[in-house]
């Protein structure tokens, strides 16, 4: 008990003092997940899209594999991509193991399925009801995928966020490719992992509420443009 | 409606801008892949400041068991590695893929060990004494598990102990494959037995009811070395960049600063490098 008041009033600490550390690993963190999630959106979207409105060999194959794949395990990722990109792996000579850019692919890799799968469903059932109409119009599959793609937005947005999620929570594959290091690669995930480490553990799950505090903000703030970008445009 | 879709392009394109930003621009780094008891210990984060104000270089740590630390340095992946497993060194430079290893500090291991003391060995100096208790009366221990270097040093006490550990286990012995830390958060929760480096031991916080119960044994020296990874197994290696960081570990000033880190007026590591 006494533990989870100490990490309430380091939290408090944390976030009011402004420590300069805390703001980069913050600042890394939203980095990193922020891009993963709009590189996620540019391969996961037009994939979902595809097979909702596609019809060709292999697609229900390629919806259940990509559906299993939104339950990938996080480590599994780091360590493919850490052989991947480790100097004896194919793209070693490019040096991008433990950088940013390293757990960026793996947290691309990893929330990719979820933002396809997720994609998949709603446009599938957006499909569902307006397929007839747009086919009167005579518009041509992709045509068709786009303007659904459009008209579902407001949904699809929530799949981001749900993509989002993941990235921002997950250790086990950026402090794979990442390699926790002070200064260069350390983001939330990792510095609670290493509070924990060190058996600092109000400190840890101070963190670990600065995290929650942040991703909640995210989410709030994306639920307000949702319904102010509705109103106006919906 | 156009001017929300400029907005989401125009979104989406920032956001690419972000993931494509190249890492902060430091022309000059090497990568050091260590173990979790010098960077726990926080003895990098009292050197290297020093070290990066002298010469400019930024060291990134990596820090892994002794045994992981070495696999990176075997893929090419760090320029110098700081472990401490002497055999585990040796072989890594007998194959070629160190250059030279060089001797920096030590510290020591401690056994520790709930207050309540199951096996009745508190207090002891003897190490292989105090296993062959454990041993006996089946009291918990945490085992790292993780090929790490306190690991294969906790490995060889119980062989010199003469306890077969294939035959001994039991659900008293507990192997959790995990670092130092997670490992003592463990036995904190389970008041087992466990072997830990000083340094780590020292700036842990989660101590619970454990308590150093064996110390002072000469076999419990730990021995760091430092090894620069062979240019000729991998081109990219920074050479004179993690040289210039090996000498300077080994040196008057470098050795200094190691002994100078204290925590609570405890030093954790003792400098010993030969020039």
């Amino acid at each position: 008990m006494s533990t989870l008041v100490d990490s309430l009033q380091a939290a408090a600490g944390l976030i009011t003092d402004g420590e300069s550390q805390l703001a980069g690993i913050v600042i890394l963190s939203l980095r990193v997940s922020l891009s993963a999630v709009s590189l996620a959106a540019l391969l996961g979207l037009p994939l979902g899209a595809l097979l909702a409105v596609g019809r060709f060999p292999g697609r229900q194959t390629l919806i259940i594999v990509i559906n299993g794949f939104m339950g990938l395990p996080p480590v599994v990722v780091g360590l493919l991509v850490y052989l991947l990109l480790s100097r004896a792996g194919p793209l070693g000579t490019f040096g991008l193991l433990f950088t940013p850019t390293a757990m960026i692919v793996a947290q691309t890799l990893l929330i990719t399925p979820i933002i396809a799968a997720l994609a998949r469903q709603i446009i599938a059932d957006a499909w569902a009801e307006t397929h007839e109409q747009l086919r009167s119009l005579g518009a041509a599959p992709w045509r068709a995928a786009l303007t659904l793609l459009w008209d579902t937005r407001f949904s699809l947005f929530t799949a981001l966020l749900a993509g989002f999620g993941r990235a921002a929570a997950e250790v086990g594959a950026v402090m794979i490719v990442g390699g926790n290091i002070d200064g260069v690669t350390r983001v939330m995930t990792t510095t609670i992992a290493l509070e924990t480490s060190k058996g600092d553990l109000p400190l840890a799950l101070a963190l670990g509420l600065v995290l929650i505090t942040l991703v909640l903000a995210l989410n709030t703030a994306a639920h307000l443009m949702r319904q102010w970008a509705m109103r106006r445009y919906g | 409606m156009n001017s929300l879709r400029r907005n989401f392009l125009a979104g989406i394109a920032g956001a690419l801008w972000l993931a494509t930003l190249p890492a902060l621009a430091e022309d000059k780094f090497i990568v050091v892949s260590s173990t979790t008891s010098t960077e726990q210990s926080g003895l990098f984060g009292h050197l290297l400041p020093s070290f990066e104000k002298k010469t400019g270089i930024k060291v990134r740590v990596v820090a892994l068991g002794t045994g992981q630390a070495l696999d990176m340095g075997r893929r090419g992946d760090a320029d110098v590695v700081f472990v401490h497993d002497k055999a585990a060194e040796e072989k890594f430079v007998t194959e070629g893929f160190g250059v030279e290893r060089k001797e920096v500090m030590y510290n020591d291991f401690v056994l520790i060990g709930p207050k309540a003391d199951p096996a009745g060995i508190a207090g002891g100096k003897d190490i292989l004494d105090a296993l062959r208790k454990i041993e006996a009366a089946k009291a918990p221990f945490v085992s790292r598990g993780d090929k790490s270097g306190t690991h294969a040093a906790e490995l060889r006490y119980w062989k010199a102990a003469g306890i077969d550990l294939d035959k001994a286990k039991g659900p008293w012995y507990r192997d959790t494959g995990s670092g130092m830390g997670p490992a003592l958060n463990a036995a904190a929760s389970m008041d087992a037995y466990i072997l830990a480096d000083r340094g780590t031991w020292l700036s842990f916080k989660n101590r619970a009811e454990l308590t150093v119960v064996v110390e002072g044994d000469k076999s419990l020296f730990n021995q760091y070395g430092v090894m620069l990874v062979n240019p000729a197994k991998h081109a990219h290696v920074k050479k004179e960049l993690g040289q210039q960081f090996i000498d300077w570990v080994v040196s008057s000033e470098g050795q200094q600063s190691i002994a100078d880190y204290k925590i609570g007026g405890q030093q954790l590591f003792f400098p010993n490098a030969k020039r």
